[in-house]
This record gives structure tokens, sequence and C-alpha cells, in this order.
């Protein structure tokens, strides 16, 4: 039998060219780090300030990044109706203050409540992206636009006049259409972190606090763990048998196994970091404006459901309906002929997104403590979006990095820009302006680069 | 008992009849062959065969299909795979961010359930066993002797490499009874066509049942048992192999006689060099030429061969401004700029490119359009002030679809909706209208049917000797090039090899494109 042998993509590249490539690739993230490199050193504000803004930001936003990974994978681009998926969070959050249930009860309510409505809301989505094909993400901010007169109209005209509402304090005076801002903040103080029994500010932030080097002293022994355990997992697969397509042999045997020198670094990495860590927030060394930062605290709960999406993000993709939204993603045509429900699978993709964001809006909500009942959904959208996009996503590939990377960039620009805008100009107001800028330049600046990056790939 | 049996398929399009009465059968472990010019119904009998929506939407069809003897019903591609008939595409159904295994495994991946799945019940939420699935991938892989990593991405495979996968994918599928291969050699060098023609026969000695759609006879002579022929709906002729020649059978299948007789070359001896070529490099991928040196002479027809990936493409490209080229050219005695494809155009070249549906085309836009856009832009043709001469425009048109004979609804039918020759024409068509000092035509006749393929070659032909244009046309297939050329430059490794005389032997030409010419006839080291 004759036999074919071909390597393919032989190719060697040099450094060089290898460099030229990553930053091409990442040339949005890059210009962006600069951008808030120089924003701290102008702004110059004390570390503690720019940490404690920061964490909060990250711990209200991240989720809602993260919920716009899926349509990406699934080849449906950047979800800008996201902004649905966050009107249903905010209508369950006001059937929750309705009630006037408070505090653990009412945040469960809240967040199932968000289900059935966003997977209505996201089915009516994805059949209107299925027939907008190739326009997904016009077609999806412009639903995002229609819902919210919608929106408007039941909450404004509707509300008090045909839907009885029992809590007259988040209608306006004349009992028609709810209050531009309804307090989500509860009375009855609970616990130090802010948790009350009859609120809904808080309601998951507070359940758990941790001072930050003391969560990042655990997750450096975590890490720690997992490493090692990956190191030595032959001799563990040696030892215990394990089912093949378990979730114990996906990650102990995975399909493309890193180097184990890739382990060893991390062990070395994630134990100097431990070691600092315990150093900090048990010795009490360093310096006093570290000591003030070690007193700052990051909400648990919040942070694991962030860490469990991003984990969701990963698990669905070695799931039969994972590699179905990345089948759809890289060619419908060809997904099709091999029997795959395209648009079933686009509309699922597109649902989960919803939920995710439902969720998510009711994650930032609860931080923020105020419901602007006509504002808090309509920035989401863009903003999620350019957040993700700083983090080097493109419209075909968003992965958590990504989204991590750019929350933290992306907020650290809005946290400085003010105060660089006031050192340089005399103005904070032209730092807002710039941060606005900024956040729809960034978009355009990655929508375009994409088209280049295509056309310059069709070219070579 | 049959693989498959068509019987009495007769499908209608809108009262347009395209398939009359077709009777087709397929025997286990032969390999039989389906020919026909396009429009002759073969899609047609394949959509039908597979089930796709098209088919459906217009109304069904009547008639028998019978798998293994039983008569089947197929609703969709799907269920045609699993009654247990398979395709091997000619646009690769392949998805190229995705490694070989997760494309032969494509929506039959192997599964195991979790505990979520198993607590919702649904089997989309089962992990993936990508270890098994990486073990049928390497069975598959092994049957076809295609060896390569099973991981590797098919994004940075050969063309020759991707059917393989793609029949790779058609193998897996358990019980497979009938593979067909719509045109599985179009795309493919010819050291690549026989592995795949050596493939197809090792996969009927396992009994499976293929049929081989192909306008290539000699392949056909080659490998297949039994051959089948349609020709404007109509069955024509179903024929063992043995008992029917090459000529019988593209007689049958043209319905006329086919003439591509040699032409006379004589009485045009004409030495004058209208362009000259010196040292020319051109980075087109994957037909990169490293330093080629060619004389074309006035009122010839040069062509220009060799195998796939030597750079015979790229000649026409660079000069043409399409893709970055350096090298010293002087045209009409001066000295040429390349690079500048607005400094070609205006300067009297014209190009009729090898990607028809990418380059050549503006596939949404109509015939009349097509024909006039480039002459409107750089020469002002059919223009009265910046604005378009409409009348002059379809006049024009019309002309062209008459003298070409393009078959179409009219002049203002979109592009994207002719088939393949009648594309073809209307490249044509665009780069005359033009009035070209020279025409470069690159790889005019492929994929489309021999009655076409004539019909262009005769144009080229006729435009060459009535209207003495220089024409270099540069061709995969040989024989056609021996049919009309003057002369033929063999292109290999980027250069020149060598130009011979259409009457030069077979083995100077092969000798030529396998870059051996030199080595055996000096006993040295090529001189281009």
């Amino acid at each position: 039998m004759e036999q074919i042998a071909v390597k393919p993509n032989g190719e060697k590249l040099t450094l060089k060219m290898r460099f030229r490539e990553w930053f091409i690739e990442n040339i949005v993230m890059i210009i962006f780090l600069s951008i808030c490199i120089a924003g701290i050193i102008i702004a110059d504000q004390p570390a503690y300030f720019l940490i404690t803004q920061l964490l909060e930001r990250i711990s209200r936003n991240t989720f809602l990044v993260l919920a716009l990974i899926i349509p990406v994978v699934a080849g449906m681009g950047l979800n800008f109706s996201i902004i649905i998926g966050a009107m249903a969070g905010q209508i369950a959050v006001i059937i929750a203050k309705n009630f006037n249930i408070g505090g653990l009860p009412g945040i469960t309510l809240v967040m199932v409540l968000c289900v059935p409505l966003s997977i209505l809301f996201g089915i009516m989505i994805g059949r209107l992206l299925n027939k907008t094909r190739g326009q997904e993400m016009i077609a999806s901010m412009i639903v995002g636009f229609f819902a919210n007169g919608l929106y408007q109209f039941l909450f404004l005209f509707l509300v008090g006049l045909v839907i009885p509402i029992a809590n007259k304090d988040i209608l306006l005076q004349s009992g028609i259409g709810l209050r531009n801002s309804v307090d989500m903040a509860g009375v009855i103080q609970a616990n130090a972190d802010g948790l009350t029994t009859d609120g809904l500010k808080y309601a998951i932030d507070g359940i758990w606090k941790m001072r930050i080097f003391n969560m990042v002293f655990f997750y450096g022994i975590m890490m720690l763990a997992f490493n090692s355990i990956m190191l030595l997992r032959k001799q563990i697969v040696s030892k215990i048998a394990i089912k093949s397509g378990s979730v114990l042999s996906l990650i102990l045997e995975p399909a493309e196994p890193k180097a184990d020198r890739a382990y060893r670094i991390r062990l070395i990495g994630y134990g100097i970091l431990t070691a600092v860590a315990f150093a900090i927030h048990y010795l009490g060394m360093g310096s006093t404006e570290l000591k003030m930062i070690s007193t700052i605290k990051f909400p648990m709960v919040t942070g694991l459901l962030i860490a469990l999406l991003a984990l969701f993000n990963v698990v669905i993709q070695k799931t039969k309906l994972g590699q179905d939204f990345r089948s759809v993603g890289q060619d419908q045509h060809v997904s099709k002929v091999s029997g795959i429900d395209v648009d079933k699978v686009r509309v699922i993709a597109i649902t989960l997104s919803t939920i995710l964001a439902a969720w998510g809006q009711v994650i930032m909500l609860q931080n923020v403590g105020v419901l602007n009942t006509f504002g808090s959904h309509m920035q989401i959208g863009m903003f999620s979006v350019a957040a993700l996009l700083v983090g080097g996503a493109s419209v075909t590939r968003a992965t958590n990095a990504q989204a991590f990377i750019g929350v933290i960039l992306f907020h650290t620009l809005f946290i400085v820009s003010p105060t660089a805008g006031k050192t340089l100009f005399g103005d904070p107001q032209i730092g807002e302006f710039f941060r606005a800028f900024v956040a729809y330049g960034v978009i355009g600046l990655s929508l375009g680069l994409y088209a280049w990056k295509r056309a310059m790939g069709k070219a070579t | 008992m049959y693989a498959l049996e068509m019987k009495r398929i007769t499908k209608d399009y809108y009262g347009n009849r395209v398939l009359k009465g077709v009777d087709i059968r397929v025997k286990p472990g032969e390999i039989h062959a389906l020919l026909g010019e396009n429009g002759a119904g073969k899609s047609t009998l394949m959509n039908i065969l597979f089930g796709m929506p098209v088919i459906h939407h217009t109304g069904g069809f009547e008639g028998e299909v019978l798998i293994e003897g039983k008569p089947v019903a197929i609703k969709s591609p799907f269920e045609a795979m699993n009654s247990g008939i398979g395709m091997v595409h000619q646009e690769f159904m392949l998805i190229p961010g995705f490694s070989i295994t997760e494309n032969i495994k494509l929506n039959r991946e192997i599964k195991r359930p979790n505990v979520i799945s198993k607590a919702f019940k649904n089997d989309s939420l089962d992990f993936l066993d990508f270890k098994e699935m990486k073990k049928d991938a390497r069975a598959a892989m092994d049957t076809l002797g295609l060896d390569i990593d099973e991981w590797a991405m098919v994004s940075g495979l050969p063309v020759g490499h991707m059917q393989f996968v793609e029949i790779a994918r058609e193998i897996d599928k358990k019980g497979i009874k009938l593979l067909v291969f719509d045109e599985p050699t179009a795309v493919l060098t010819e050291s690549e066509a026989q592995n795949l023609l050596a493939a197809m026969q090792r996969l009927a000695a396992k009994g499976i049942g293929i049929l081989f759609i192909t306008h290539r006879l000699d392949e056909v002579m080659q490998v297949a048992n039994e051959v089948t022929i349609l020709r404007d709906g109509e069955l024509v002729a179903n024929k063992q192999i043995k008992d029917t020649s090459i000529i019988e059978i593209a007689e049958l299948m043209v319905g006329r006689k086919i003439d591509l007789k040699r032409k006379d070359t004589k009485g045009k001896e004409n030495d004058e060099i209208v362009l000259s070529i010196k040292d020319m490099h051109v980075k087109m991928p994957g037909e990169e030429v490293k330093g080629a040196s060619l004389e074309i002479k006035r009122g010839e027809i040069l062509g220009i061969g060799g195998l796939a990936g030597q750079g015979k493409i790229g000649i026409a490209n660079g000069i043409m401004g399409l893709y970055a080229s350096r090298g010293e050219v002087v045209y009409e005695g001066k000295a040429y700029k390349l690079n500048d494809p607005v400094y070609a155009l205006s300067n009297g070249l014209s190009f009729v490119s090898e990607d028809r549906r990418g380059v050549g085309l503006l596939l949404d836009t109509s015939i009349e359009d097509n024909i006039v856009v480039t002459a409107m832009h750089i020469q002002n043709q059919f223009l009265n002030f910046g604005i378009k001469q409409s009348k002059k425009i379809k006049a024009h048109a019309q002309k062209m679809i008459a003298d070409f004979d393009i078959r179409c609804t009219g002049p203002v039918q979109i592009t994207r909706r002719l088939s393949g020759g009648n594309q073809q024409k209307v490249c044509v068509a665009r780069a005359l209208t033009m009035n070209p000092n020279i025409l470069f035509v690159s790889e005019p006749t492929r994929g489309i049917d021999i009655g076409a393929k004539k019909l262009v070659l005769d144009t080229l032909v006729k435009l060459n000797e009535e209207m003495g244009m220089t024409i270099v046309m540069t061709s995969s297939e040989l024989a056609e090039l021996r049919t009309i050329c003057d002369r033929i430059a063999i292109v290999c490794e980027g250069r020149i090899e060598g130009v011979l005389q259409p009457e030069d032997s077979d083995a100077d030409f092969g000798l030529m494109m396998s870059g051996d010419y030199h080595k055996v006839k000096h006993g040295r080291g090529g001189i281009a």
C-alpha cells in the first residue's frame, strides 16, 4: 500500500515573524494596554483606590462579558442583544421588588424568574438572527433598540394602568409607570458585608467576602494542587481505572497534553504567589500601603459564579453541543450538509447567552444597589462588547482569557481617565469624553482590523 | 443484487423537464461512471439520491430508488447517510479550522454520557470521546493509505489530502454501501489524481459500490467497470467499459462529432517580439514564479503548461499586476511597469483569470455589466460624460451572447446562475470588449464540459487567425495546449524549463514537466 507522508505546515517561522504575527494579532490589546499604563501614570491615584475600584468593577461586569463568548463560538458574532437578557433580569428584579422579597430568597427568586423570560426572549432573538444571516451583529443591535421600546411601553405605561402594582414605592406619583430609579437596598442590616434580609443590594456580594491576599493564598494552594496532579497524572492514570470519556479522563488525559515543563513552570509561579500572599496576609509583611490594600475584600460568591461561568464556557465546548457550536460557527453550509440542525444550534447559542446576560445584569445590579429602570440595561451591550474586544477578541474568536484581560483593561481606563483628564487639561469632563470615545472607538478599530486581516488572509 | 438502483426517474423544475425516465444501476464493488455534459441532469439525479431540499421544494420527483433491493424514500442528506450512501463533494465539505479527526467525525462524534447529560436526559450534553474518535479516524485513514497526524488542521493540508479526508469521513460511516465521487479529480494534480483513483479501486475491492461522476474520459477508461451516459436529461447509453472506447463515449456524451484537430500553423512565421520577460519573480501563493524568462511573439498562440503548483499560473497573474512581482519586462519595445493592473489593462493587455468565481466575475451582477465593466472603467467605453449608455451596453452584450452562444435568460441574468462554461464565455467576452493587443487566458476549460470547452478553444483560434490577436494560454491540460498553440512553454519549479513545438514527442513534454528534460538530453543541469 502506498503511503503518502506530508507534514502539514512544515514551514518554520522565524522569531521575528512570529513576534510580528503576535503583534498584529493583539494590536487592539496592546494599544489599550499602553493607554492604560499612560493613564495610570498621569492620573497618579493611590493604588488602594485603583484596586478597590477595579475589583468592584470586575466583580460587577465580568459575568456579562463572559456571556458573549458562546455566540462568538457559534459564529454569530458579538451579541449586542444581551441588553434584552439584561431587560429580563431587570423585569425579574422589579417583580421581586413588587412583592418586597429581599435577601437570599429574593435574589434566588430573581435568578429563577430570569430563566423563563430569557428563554422566551432568546428563542425570539435566535429566530430573528436566523432570518438575518450574515448580519447578526447589526440585527442584534437593532433588535435591542426595538426591545427597549417595548420595555419602555411596559414600564412607563402598562404598569400601574393595566398591570397592578402592590409596591407603590416603585411607582411614579401619578400611579402609572415606574420611577426612574428603584432603590434595591434593604433596611435591616444583617451582616458586616452589607447583606440584608429585606433588600436585593449586595444579596450576592454580601454572602461571603474575603480579604484579597487571603483569597490569593487559597487560590495559589488550589492551583499548586492542580498542577501537581497534572504532573503526576501518568502515575495516577496507571493506578486507578478511568472510564474513557469521563470528566476525570477529560482532565487527566487531554487529547493534546501540555509538556511537563509547562506544569513545572506553573508550579514555581504559583509557589511564589502563594508565599507572597501568605507573607502579606498572615505575617503582616510589606509597606503601609500594601497593608491598606490587604484590607480590601472581594465578594467570593460573585467570584465563584464568574469562575463557574468561565468553566462552563470551557466545558460546554467539550460536549456534543459545544462541538456543534464550533462546527456551525466555522461553516454553516458544511454543518448543514452533515446533518446538524444549524438553526436550532444557533437559537440555543443565543438563548444561553441571553440567560447568562440576565444573570449577569442581576449580579451587576445587586452590586450597584440602584436599578436605573430605563437606563441600566442600555449601555451594557456596547460596553461589554468593547471590553471583550479590548481583550483581543474578534468577531470570530473569543476566549475566557480575553474576556478577563478585556474587563481589567477597559475598567482601568474608566477609573483613571477622569483624573488623567483633569491633570492634563484641567477638566475631568475631557477624561469622561475620552473614555466614551475610546469605548466606541475600540469597537470600530477591532471590527476594522478584523476586516483588514481577513482581506489580508485572502490575499496571501 | 444492486447496491443502488434508480428506476424511471423523472423530474420537472417549474414545468421544465430535466430528467426523463432515467435508470441507473450500481453493483456492489463496481466503479460505475456517470457521464454527461453540464446540464445533462447529473446533479439533479444526485440531488434526488441525497434527498436535497431543493427537490422537495419543487414538488418531488417520479420514479423509484432502491438500496440493496429495498425501496427507500430519502428526504434529507442526513437520511441518505443513514441509508448507507455517501458523497465526496467537488467543493470540499470540510471545516478548515477543525482537525482531521474532527472533520472525519463531523456530527458523528463519539459521545460519552456524564452526570449532567444523564440528569437532563439530553445527549447533546454528552462529552466527546476524542480518544475513540482518533482511533476511528486512524483506521479510516489507514484504509486509504493516508499517513498524516490525526490532529493536523485541515486548513494546512494540500488539496489532494483534503479530498482524502473527505473520503475517510465517508468510509468511516458504518455500513456504507455506495459512495458518490463528484468530479473528484478536477482540483487535483496528475499524481494526486492517480492516488485517488487507486484509492477508489481499493474501496471498490472492499465491496462498496462507487458512482464516479467526471468529465475526464481517460480516468473512466482507466478505472470504471461500467458507464452510464446522460444527455439532456435522457439516458443515452449504459455500457460495459470493455465493450466500448473513449471515442465512442465522447461521441455519445456530446451527441455530435467532436472536432478538436490540430490547426494549421503554417504560414505564420513571424519573429517580432511583442512582450519579453526576463528573470521574473511572482509572489503568488502556491504558484510562485522564481526567475522565469520568456518571449512572446506577435500573432502567436503561446501555451504555458506544467504541473500544478510549479508556477505556470503565476506568470499571467504577475504580468497583469495581480500579485507582487519583479523582473525585467519589455512590452512593444518599452519598459513595462509591473504591479499595476490599471497600467496593464490600459496598455492593451487583457486577462481571463483561472479563478472564475473569485477574480473573473462579479457573481451577483448581470451578464451585460460583467461584459463591459473593465472597458467602461479603463477605456471609458460605453460612457457618455460618466453616465452608462444602457442601450449600447445591451446591444453589445446581446452580440456577445450570440457570438459565444452564452446560454442564459438574457443580458440581465446574474452570472452566479450560469453554468461554468457559460461563465467562462462571459469572462472571455469581457476581455475581448477591451480589444486587447495580447490576451492572457488561464485555465479556460477548467471544470467545463466538452461542448463548451470546444467552443472556448475554437473562439481562441478564431480570434488568433482572423484578428491576429496574440494569445497566451495557460492550461493544465496538455492535450488542449497541443491542439491550438503554436509554441508551448513548460514551467517547472517557477522557471521556464523549455519551449516545445506542439508536435514534439510525448516523452519530451513529460520530461520537461518533471524537470528532467535537460538532464536526460544533455546530461547536465537545466538551461532556461
